[in-house]
């Protein structure tokens, strides 16, 4: 059986985590080439501006394009046939965001208490979800998730009766009242089917995949497509100034359920959609 | 067009500002965001005196990174203003002028940036590395404790923003979205 150090886990980590808040992701600048061509506000063209020359800033300074860091949130694959030596996985990975984002000078986001709100100081628990999969590897997924555009985010147990029409309508209404709060453009992360909690995490998988990757479903990929011109035609624009980029791109996952149930979740993601990915 | 605006604010420049606005804006201004909020509201409520003289000034909705070596402060661009609605009409009564975030704002406090003729900016999301370059200055003066999260003094320079709500009742997030609107919202 391969093995896999503690440390090597660690320093991976702490390297996503940099790297993602330093460096905007190839799919983002170019989604905000296409939209500076295609931007049809002035305005919004200035905002959408701003953000290519902050990137460049950030990436050039090794500084965080966004003072939000985020929630540190992991989908990590394993492969069975490998085993980690020297510690458990999610110390590891913990241990990873405190000295990515300590070292990093990244800001600490995370209250260890919902109720009594104190920082933990080192931006940890991170978010975990682990899967077991063949093979003997580890593949890290790994985003900052800002807190600003999870705040408008949504989920709701639709009725199978309510079809498509209600699943479009309900994303619709989730991006409008999100408006400029959620720091569009957007990524607009959406699950369909599961559970109730597997839907929401559908929902944050989905945003894993590059903006411009269609779902292999060729349905999912036409709804996403529709959903997203119809976003684009709300008028909400680049921080929700005006204008016609309201959504960089529209992901959806589906996944079996009941047959009482339609859950839908829409997971915003703002502009800085901050993804890394690492094989050990 | 560009308007220059100087901090602290007065009445006289409030009044010249309408939604929708391109500003840059110079001076002095303080930061605070939900937990500084929460501890002046607790501390007005006790009978106590804000940590700073409020009259005139602007708060800016914003918890930084860490500054490196070097750097005045880390990246600090505007984090999302509905947050503090709860708080603000009491701020703007007692002489708030001037706020700059992200995002809507209540009816609330809508009503009060009229009432009390103030006005509220907002800056560019995520556009942090940018915008630190503009702040030359930086000094905690309250809740050391609150980290990211404590009041600051701050110099700025030219720092970008766009007027959304003001003391007329002007609101640029709807008039933007109305101009480019076409699907039913």
């Amino acid at each position: 059986m391969r093995k896999i150090t503690y440390q090597e886990v660690v320093d991976c980590v702490a390297t996503l985590c940099q790297e993602a808040n330093y460096n905007l992701g190839e799919d983002v600048f170019k989604a905000f080439e296409t939209a500076l061509r295609t931007e049809e506000s002035p305005v919004g063209k200035d905002v959408l501006q701003q953000l290519v020359d902050n990137a460049n800033v950030a990436a050039a300074e090794h500084v965080p394009m966004c003072q939000d860091t985020g929630t540190a949130v992991f989908m990590v694959e394993v492969g069975q046939d490998c085993h980690i030596v020297g510690g458990i996985l999610s110390e590891a990975i913990n241990e990873g965001v405190r000295k990515g984002y300590g070292e990093g000078y990244l800001r600490s986001s995370i209250v260890g208490d919902p109720l009594k709100r104190q920082n933990t100081g080192d931006n940890t628990p991170a978010v975990i979800h682990t899967e077991l999969v063949e093979g003997d590897q580890i593949t890290i997924h790994m985003t900052a998730k800002g807190g600003g555009a999870e705040n408008m985010s949504d989920m709701k147990m639709l009725k199978p009766s309510d079809g498509l029409e209600g699943i479009k309508n309900y994303i619709l209404d989730i991006v409008k009242v999100a408006g400029p709060n959620a720091c569009p453009p957007l990524v607009v992360g959406v699950g369909i089917g599961g559970n109730f909690e597997r839907c929401a995490f559908l929902a944050k998988k989905s945003l894993f995949r590059p903006i411009g990757e269609r779902n292999p479903d060729k349905t999912i990929a036409n709804l996403e497509e529709e959903l997203m011109g119809q976003i684009n035609r709300l008028g909400i624009g680049p921080q929700g100034l005006g204008g016609s980029t309201t959504a960089l791109d529209v992901k959806i996952e589906a996944e079996a359920c009941h047959i009482a149930t339609l859950p839908v979740a829409v997971n915003l993601n703002c502009h800085a959609s901050r993804h890394q990915v690492a094989i050990l | 067009m560009l308007k220059t605006i100087i901090l602290p604010l007065d009445n006289n420049t409030v009044k010249e500002l309408r939604a929708g606005d391109q500003v840059r804006i110079t001076g002095t201004l303080y930061t605070a965001r939900d937990a500084a909020h929460k501890r002046m509201a607790e501390a007005l409520k006790k009978g106590q005196e804000l940590p700073f003289d409020i009259k005139n000034q602007v708060i800016y909705y914003v918890g930084p990174t860490p500054a490196k070596p070097g750097q005045v402060i880390g990246s600090a661009g505007p984090t999302t203003s509905s947050r503090m609605d709860a708080y603000t009409p009491k701020l703007l009564e007692l002489g708030l002028k001037g706020m700059i975030g992200k995002g809507y704002r209540n009816n609330q406090v809508k009503q009060a940036i009229r009432d009390y003729r103030a006005v509220y900016f907002a800056a560019v999301g995520g556009s942090a590395a940018l915008i630190a370059k503009t702040i030359k200055k930086v000094e905690v003066v309250a809740y050391e404790d609150l980290g990211t999260e404590a009041i600051r003094k701050m110099e700025v320079q030219d720092f970008p923003a766009i007027v959304i709500n003001d003391m007329y009742g002007g609101d640029y997030y709807q008039e933007g979205v109305d101009r480019y609107r076409k699907l039913g919202v």
